[in-house]
């Protein structure tokens, strides 16, 4: 054969997707190939969770043999696991990524965190408000994110491509129709998409491509024995020297694993003996409680998460 | 017999009520892609508590969600102490504070044998741009209707919609027959009237079930007891066995959306296949321009694949140098689509502002796009089924329009190729989606064209004109498409 020796040396090595994983791989490079021919200046929201690191694969796979056409952005809130932190850099490196770090310069300056603020202040100014800050700086006129619909009440409403106006609001109230796989990227100057490739995955088939792919994964998600705090009903990893102990709180070790990641404050353990990737998807099919549930920003009232989305949050 | 595996499957399910717990070899076995289909019926048929019934029976709800449901729906629990399913699928705060569902929702859930994508759309007549949203991409409709009703207006609209949007498989779930005291007689005459319905539409395949959602009877559980007259499948079951859409009878189709140039020596065009399947070494042919050359490669991440079939987004590398672009697309060479500069379309007005007249618009085909001007000729009584004269169309109206382009365009009809066959219309100040369309044919042309035999456009012309022709612009551009002969004029 007169192939290209850099093609062959993908070769799989791997049984093939099962239809249901492949359907749901085509319809994401779609996006992607989409979304990369007809805006400007894409960008792909990274944010070192799973579901992140799905989309950085597919992304790969999309623009294979060439690539990446896009940066990457990273909002860093300065609260994230440390180990976050070092499996970013370490995958940047090691794909050659085009990766922009942004934080929200009041963090430092006003002494903005989750514990003096509470977390839907804190939340507001250092992910929205930064998210903002860095599309605007970048000029970007098409975002990709990892959300799915399966996550959320409200995402189940939105569209692939979700419009945002000039000053990044979405109206749920006025999307606009999207019909076959047939996307209207035609905006005005000033407004932008936030596109989605991983729509219509639910957390199982993420974890089952995740499986069959071999993607690699920050190690939070496994579990191993952790030193941590309880504090209202979540378990908090307690090995950053910034979390100050209240009156009463014990640190204790714990085998636990984390099902979403985020700022380390704010993002609960869960207690788990799944220290392997078959481990962690038989837990799931048992599971009785969703993934959000560890999240403390989702908690304050009913529909929170439409109200951060109008205001601009992912 | 499969009725006796099935009433063997239900017999275990009623010993062991616990769901089953999927390892992930068994999961990774599960051999089908997901079943999309859409449910759709009026505002007091129950169809958000047959979708949370699904959910909940699935286990697709989990303990927080369910917590919050209840939190929510203080005073609202129905008397078997389950939550207002409406609460969980009407995820806008708008919804919630009319008690109306807007907006299409996608839902999924799975059993052992198939994973589901539900798009719950709704009932009342000013969102029926949601639901032919909602339908467009699915395989299957599941139509509600009351057993102490039956048919209404409605349910004749939304099968008239789900029909013209492609979809062959109907389900009618006869709900709340509990409160016919499970009549068998009042269930098969409105099965009876809703498969005649179906058959005006030219949709054969029809399952009617008769279900409680409220008691969770025929949806994912048997209502043997209650209702032991009927032997059929449950809801569940039907949608386990419901192939996937059809419509795709065309050869190989592949919309360019970008050319892949990594470096030099190597130039791939990068889409997804949306008819037909491709192998190194077949023939293909480029439209608009005509230029014909050989597949050498399907490059994908994972390896160089030996083909690649509808629905697989790849990279096709072929033998020559040739000029391509994105919109432009890669077809057999022994089966090619339409190519013209007239069409005729059926439309769904989806925009406040309906469709005007002989505006032009920009057409989104696959990744073409490109100027259109549209021509409203008829438009749907949803009430009659009958197509009446129109100029214009309002939003939410059903019409027929002529399409005409400065520029060649490429379909296939829509009746054998949902993905080739289908547009939108983008207007060109809002930039908003304001139809989506699908395609007739082409129209016959102005005399002096017409089709011929291989799918070109025979054009006829006396000797003088002929050289003159042929050397233009417009000849060369369309080399694929047209046969000049020569002749006095076309009279066949």
């Amino acid at each position: 054969m007169t192939a290209h020796p850099e093609i062959i040396e993908h070769g799989r090595g791997r049984p093939p997707l099962d239809p249901h994983l492949k359907a749901l791989e085509n319809e994401a490079i779609h996006i992607f190939r989409e979304v990369a021919a007809e805006f400007e200046r894409p960008v792909m929201l990274y944010s070192i969770g799973k579901d992140s690191s799905v989309l950085l694969h597919l992304a790969r796979k999309a623009f294979h043999p060439g690539k990446i056409p896009f940066p990457l952005l990273h909002v860093d809130t300065g609260w994230k696991f440390a180990e976050m932190i070092a499996f970013r850099d370490s995958i940047a490196a090691e794909y050659d990524l085009d990766l922009i770090v942004h934080s929200n310069p009041r963090g430092k300056a006003e002494g903005i965190t989750p514990f003096t603020h509470g977390s839907a202040l804190y939340t507001d100014i250092m992910k929205t408000e930064a998210l903002r800050q860095a599309l605007d700086a970048g000029k970007f006129d098409a975002a990709f994110g990892g959300a799915r619909r399966d996550e959320e009440a409200s995402r189940a409403k939105e569209r692939i491509y979700s419009f945002r106006t000039p000053d990044h609001r979405w109206d749920p109230r006025n999307q606009r129709p999207e019909l076959w796989s047939i996307y209207n990227g035609m905006i005005r100057p000033g407004e932008s998409v936030r596109a989605f490739p991983l729509s219509n995955w639910t957390e199982v088939d993420i974890w089952r491509y995740i499986a069959a792919e071999n993607i690699p994964l920050v190690p939070l998600y496994y579990a191993a024995p952790r030193k941590v705090v309880e504090r209202d009903g979540m378990l908090i990893l307690a090995e950053d020297a910034r979390l100050e102990l209240l009156p009463g709180e014990q640190v204790r070790s714990e085998m636990v694993r984390f099902r979403t990641l985020g700022c380390f404050p704010l993002t609960g353990a869960i207690r788990s003996h799944a220290t392997t990737l078959d481990e962690v998807i038989e837990e799931l099919e048992i599971a009785t409680v969703s993934e959000r549930q560890g999240r403390a920003i989702d908690r304050d009232q009913s529909g929170s998460m439409e109200k951060k989305k109008r205001e601009g949050y992912f | 017999m499969t009725g006796h595996n099935t009433s063997l499957a239900r017999a275990e399910r009623a010993a062991d009520p616990t769901p089953s717990i999927e390892t992930a070899s068994e999961l990774a076995g599960k051999d089908s892609r997901p079943l999309r289909f859409i449910t759709c019926g009026s505002v007091d048929d129950g169809k958000s508590t047959l979708i949370g019934r699904l959910l909940w029976d699935t286990k697709a709800v989990k303990e927080d969600q369910a917590a919050a449901l209840s939190r929510d729906s203080t005073g609202k629990q129905n008397d078997l102490g389950l939550p207002d399913f409406a609460l969980l699928l009407d995820g806008l705060q708008a919804e919630r504070e009319q008690g109306i569902t807007i907006d299409v929702a996608y839902r999924y859930f799975s059993t052992e044998r198939r994973a589901f994508i539900v798009a719950d759309t709704p009932g009342h007549v000013q969102y029926t741009r949601n639901m032919a949203t909602g339908a467009s991409t699915a395989d299957l409709a599941v139509l509600l209707v009351d057993a102490r009703t039956g048919l209404l207006e409605q349910t004749r609209r939304h099968a008239t919609i789900a029909a013209l949007m492609g979809i062959r498989q109907f389900v009618l779930a006869v709900n709340k027959i509990d409160l016919t005291d499970y009549d068998e007689a009042g269930y098969l005459q409105i099965s009876r009237a809703f498969r005649e319905l179906a058959l005006t539409l030219g949709v054969k395949n029809v399952i009617s079930i008769p279900v409680s959602a409220l008691k969770g009877e025929n949806i994912v559980l048997p209502g043997t007891a209650a209702m032991p007259w009927y032997e059929g499948p449950t809801l569940v079951e039907v949608l386990e066995r419901a192939t996937q859409r059809a419509g795709q009878s065309t050869g190989f189709r592949m919309s360019v959306q970008r050319v892949s140039r990594p470096g030099e020596g190597f130039r791939g065009y990068q889409g997804t296949v949306s008819g037909g399947s491709i192998k190194p070494g077949d023939s293909v042919v480029i439209l608009p321009s005509g230029v014909e050359a050989n597949v050498k490669q399907i490059v994908t991440f994972d390896l160089i694949r030996n083909a690649a079939v509808s629905g697989d987004a790849i990279t096709l590398v072929l033998d020559r140098p040739v000029d391509i672009a994105r919109g432009d697309m890669i077809v057999a060479i022994d089966q090619r689509p339409q190519t013209g500069t007239a069409f005729s379309s059926r439309l769904v007005a989806l925009s406040a502002d309906g469709i005007e007249p002989g505006k032009r618009y920009w057409l989104k085909a696959g990744s073409r796009r490109q100027r259109v001007q549209v021509t409203p000729t008829a438009a749907l009584d949803l009430q009659s089924g009958q197509w009446q004269p129109a100029t214009g169309l309002a939003l939410n109206a059903i019409g027929s329009a002529q399409l005409d382009f400065d520029e060649p365009a490429i379909f296939d009809a829509y009746d054998t190729n949902r993905q080739t066959g289908a547009f939108i219309l983008i207007d060109p100040e809002t930039r908003n989606t304001v139809a989506g369309g699908m395609i007739e044919g082409r129209r016959n042309p102005p005399g002096g064209l017409r089709g011929g035999t291989d799918g070109r456009v025979r054009i006829t012309l006396p000797g003088h004109l002929l050289e003159a022709f042929r050397n233009s612009d417009f000849a060369r551009s369309h080399a694929g498409e047209i046969r000049v002969e020569e002749g006095e004029s076309s009279n066949d």
